[in-house]
């Protein structure tokens, strides 16, 4: 090999960063300084991603297997504890670290302001890069009970994440998420631990040769199947999602739905086609898609009677995680050969789904905390004219709200184009119906928001405002009670046009917008890195 | 029976008392105590196969609890400090962590 530099010896730096980010921003002092230290560290953690993501792709075919591995202190695979990276995971790698460093950034301004007290911004900094490091380690881990804890750094600092805000509502949907996510990690272990006993092993390579179909794979492979659904939220599990999602702060909503709900979603794939793969049954797989369909139908029709906005983008999550499940009753028979890990047709497809996803979502989670920020309520039904106050957080929930809708430029349009092409391939047609109306559902909940913002600004407001015009003039003191009753939306809405947001975090959100259309045209360098791997 | 199958059982059983606790009951605290109780099932399973090993008990099981071990103590602090901050809070936290 004449490169130097290996990808293995870059892998432990990405855990350890955001790891000594989380130590660096407990011990510094001032706000300032913490965020300085968060943005170098998201910086450079793009950076190593980037470098490891050209070694990989140049490394071609001398890659011996498609895991490119790191062993802590040596020990290797079946005593010690391993890194190990691939196409898919590389892609996940970089999609994190790609919205790390757009969301820290938001989160500088976000947390900076003085409508958040000075010791959340304490507490959010580590919390925030645990999450990260759990983020990337859950995504690098080569054996499953690595993975297993990763998942609980993942759960416990989200929902840590999730009452920062520390009102009853908040905490209570935290409450509720702990508890959800406690059930769904001790149904991993459990399935952990029946199949080492089982096995013998921890290791995901290991156990993917020498995984038969018997009873107790299957037992395992159902717990983990359950545990990670209720962390997916597909949709009999999702009753937590919207609550959590919704009351947390925007950049960790932002997160929550566009990489946190990713991981477990990433293990699923994993075992069932990857390490378990030879206990994955054609019904199960069914199942999976089926429940998926079912996802992308209840989470539309929530999302359409939503009062708020936050709960909506929480429940157009629930139905675009929908979307993500397809995936499997997809490789039943488009020829991805069960054993060969995650790669083939209908793999990129959803892996770039994911990414298309996961930038909308996030850009459309930070363009509704800006509206909440600036008009300091997200009730849909009183957002009447916010077009005008907020130009740039509405084009970007359009841009974002098109892609998920999955409108041409866009990557979403892409991804969805993907989707249907494997569909077709596998001669499943059934779920080109399933795609193709889960997009007009989607058209439906994001015009809704723009119909309110921008078209209905004049009949809902002028008559208010001829009231106030009206006001110095009226005696009677009850008269002008009732309109300054009558006057209190408007009124907000101009009290938050004079609190102006700091430029930055309107155009963070636009920024992860424009990504959903940059991704759209340059799809062929996302579906590279799928393939790397996939041994030609 | 041997002493392996016992323990499997029992955990087995264990488990599935603490998850019919995490659904049914609605008191908080006992919903925390299910949790608590389904962990120790696992970590009860983990130590019962560790014997298996002829004679030897595997060190990667007794690993795998201790680690276990520790994230159930910051699962359990973690919800205890939601839950009696909610109580604080509001009136009752009964119903909420449903």
């Amino acid at each position: 090999m004449e490169i130097l530099l290996n990808v293995d010896m870059l892998l432990p730096l990405l855990v350890g960063m955001p790891l000594i980010a989380a130590i660096l921003t407990t011990l510094l002092k001032s706000h300032r300084l913490r965020a300085w230290v968060s943005v170098a560290v998201a910086l450079i953690q793009l950076i190593i991603v980037a470098v490891i993501l050209s070694l990989l792709s140049n490394s071609g075919p001398n890659l011996d297997t498609q895991h490119q591995r790191y062993s802590f202190g040596g020990w290797g695979a079946p005593l010690g504890i391993d890194l190990s990276i691939d196409g898919f995971s590389a892609l996940m790698l970089a999609l994190t670290a790609a919205l790390t460093l757009v969301l820290t950034v938001y989160s500088c301004y976000y947390f900076s302001e003085p409508h958040s007290g000075s010791d959340k911004t304490v507490r959010f900094w580590p919390l925030w890069w645990l999450l990260i490091m759990g983020i990337n380690g859950l995504f690098l881990s080569g054996d499953i009970f690595n993975i297993y804890v990763t998942l609980e750094i993942i759960g416990l600092a989200s929902v840590a994440l999730v009452a920062l805000d520390g009102s009853r509502a908040a905490l209570t949907a935290a409450l509720r998420y702990l508890l959800v996510g406690l059930l769904g990690s001790l149904c991993y272990l459990l399935a952990v631990a029946l199949l080492y006993r089982a096995y013998g092993t921890l290791d995901l390579v290991q156990l993917s040769a020498i995984a038969e179909p018997t009873a107790i794979t299957w037992a395992a492979l159902g717990l983990i199947t359950t545990g990670l659904l209720l962390k997916t939220a597909l949709v009999p599990l999702h009753f937590w999602l919207p609550l959590a999602h919704g009351s947390a702060p925007a950049p960790v909503s932002a997160i929550l739905s566009a990489l946190v709900v990713k991981t477990s979603f990433y293990l699923l794939a994993r075992f069932w086609l990857d390490a378990l793969a030879p206990a994955a049954t054609d019904y199960g797989l069914m199942m999976l898609g089926i429940l998926g369909a079912v996802a992308i139908f209840w989470g539309s029709i929530q999302a359409l009677r939503a009062k708020r906005l936050k709960f909506l983008v929480a429940y157009s999550t629930v139905a675009q995680l929908g979307y993500l499940f397809l995936l499997f009753p997809l490789v039943m028979s488009t020829g991805d050969t069960r054993n060969a890990g995650l790669t083939g047709p209908a793999v990129s497809a959803v892996a770039y789904f994911v990414v298309a996803h996961a930038c909308a979502k996030a850009a459309m989670f930070l363009a509704a905390g800006n509206i909440m920020r600036m008009v300091g309520h997200d009730e849909i039904d009183r957002l009447h004219g916010l077009g005008k106050d907020m130009p740039l957080s509405l084009f970007t929930f359009a841009i974002a709200g098109a892609s998920l809708i999955g409108l041409p430029p866009s990557a979403g349009f892409i991804s969805k184009w993907l989707l249907l092409n494997v569909a077709i391939d596998a001669a499943q047609w059934w779920w080109v119906i399933i795609i193709l109306g889960g997009g007009l559902m989607a058209a439906m909940y994001v015009f809704r928001i723009l119909n309110i913002a921008f078209i209905s600004v004049d009949e809902k407001a002028q008559p208010e405002r001829q009231l106030s015009a009206n006001e110095p003039q009226l005696s009677a003191n009850e008269l002008q009670l009732s309109a300054n009753e009558l006057q209190l939306p408007a009124n907000e809405i101009q009290q938050g046009a004079v609190n102006k947001l700091p430029m930055l975090m309107p155009l963070c959100a636009f920024v992860l917008a424009i990504l959903t259309i940059v991704l759209g045209f340059s799809a062929g360098l996302i579906l590279d890195l799928v393939a790397i791997g996939d041994d030609a | 029976m041997t002493q392996d199958l016992l323990y499997t059982i029992a955990s087995i059983a264990l488990f599935g008392i603490g998850l019919f606790g995490l659904i049914v009951v609605r008191h908080i605290i006992r919903k925390i105590l299910a949790i608590n109780m389904m962990g120790v099932s696992v970590f009860m399973l983990l130590v019962a196969s560790a014997s298996n090993v002829d004679g030897a008990a595997d060190p990667v099981l007794h690993a795998m609890v201790l680690t276990g071990i520790v994230v159930a103590i910051a699962g359990t602090a973690l919800s205890l400090f939601l839950a009696s901050k909610i109580h604080s809070l509001g009136q009752a936290s009964d119903s909420d962590g449903r």
